[in-house]
């Protein structure tokens, strides 16, 4: 992946599959340090399913029998010395808590750390596939806070709006540049 | 700044809008975003159709819809268009050849055969 936005857009999609109707992208920056940290409360994985997930040649889908999503993400962070960290809990251990938590750590210094890239697209291209899921996206960066709750905004648009209609997601888009403008 | 009463605005636009795309949508494209996609750049791909189809006022007769991987990992940026029982394979995708899809094939109703997946090795 070009970007580190790519790889988080990749592994939420995976949140999604996981029947998520609450997803958390949260990501805060040093100058040093990022990490990036996706929580959904969707169906959750077993103990063995979270030690497979690392293995490329373990995946969900049926066209294909490698899974790159975590491996590449994985390989993201470590190549800087980082890493990451997956906690699970299934429907069926907690059914009033559950869902998974992926942590990424990167050095931002290291000479092999892949750029985070432009996040925007990356938060619109999940809120068009996906408008009735709820996202949390907050970005914390040394120059200040980059936030965008859909809760907020569907209270706005009511029921006949989708979140994923293309005026919307204009919206959201530059709503978030003016954030990242502002807060050079 | 960007207000929320900018938002409500948008709301009371799209009320009648909405009405009339009820059903309306006869073609629907189909984009690839599983890892080999995004990998290959399916996300400027996929905002493209997005934001060319509304530049043309097509959003009431094209949906634009992401799928997982459809098999083809090699051709990917891929987008399916499905128009009644037909469907078209469109690979090996940029921002560029949406935009001429979009003017040829969901605009214009012609195939743009040149990048579809039957020309996609010669």
């Amino acid at each position: 992946m070009k970007e580190l936005s790519l790889n988080v857009l990749d592994i939420t999609k995976n949140s999604v599959k996981a029947g998520a109707t609450l997803i958390e992208i949260l990501l805060s920056e040093t100058d040093e340090r990022l990490t990036i940290v996706i929580k959904d409360n969707g169906c959750g994985m077993t103990e063995e399913v979270v030690e497979q997930v690392s293995n490329p040649f373990y995946t969900t889908r049926t066209t294909r029998k490698v899974g790159m999503g975590i491996p590449l993400l994985t390989l993201a962070a470590e190549q800087t010395g980082g890493h990451v960290a997956i906690v699970s809990v299934t429907a069926a251990e907690s059914p009033e808590n559950h869902g998974t938590t992926v942590t990424a750590t990167f050095d931002k210094t290291h000479l092999d750390f892949t750029p985070l890239g432009d996040m925007i697209p990356t938060v619109t291209t999940l809120i068009q596939g996906s408008p009735d899921i709820d996202f949390v996206f907050r970005h914390e960066r040394p120059q200040g806070t980059v936030e965008l709750e859909t809760a907020a905004l569907r209270e706005v648009l009511g029921a006949e709006v989708s979140l994923g209609a293309f005026e919307v997601l204009q919206w959201i888009e530059e709503y978030l540049q003016e954030q990242y403008a502002s807060s050079v | 700044m960007k207000s929320l009463a900018e938002l409500a605005a948008i709301r009371e636009k799209m009320k009648d809008k909405v009405i009339l795309r009820e059903g309306s949508a006869n073609k629907r494209v189909v984009v690839g975003m599983a890892t080999c996609g995004i990998a290959a750049g399916a996300r400027p791909v996929l905002n493209a159709f997005v934001s060319e189809i509304n530049a043309a006022g097509l959003s009431g007769e094209a949906s634009v819809t992401q799928t997982g991987c459809i098999g083809i990992c090699q051709y990917e940026p891929v987008a399916e268009v499905f128009e009644g029982d037909t469907k078209t394979t469109y690979v090996k995708l940029t921002p560029e050849k949406v935009a001429e899809i979009v003017e040829k094939h969901i605009k214009g109703g012609q195939v743009v055969q040149a990048y579809t997946i039957g020309n996609a090795d010669k």
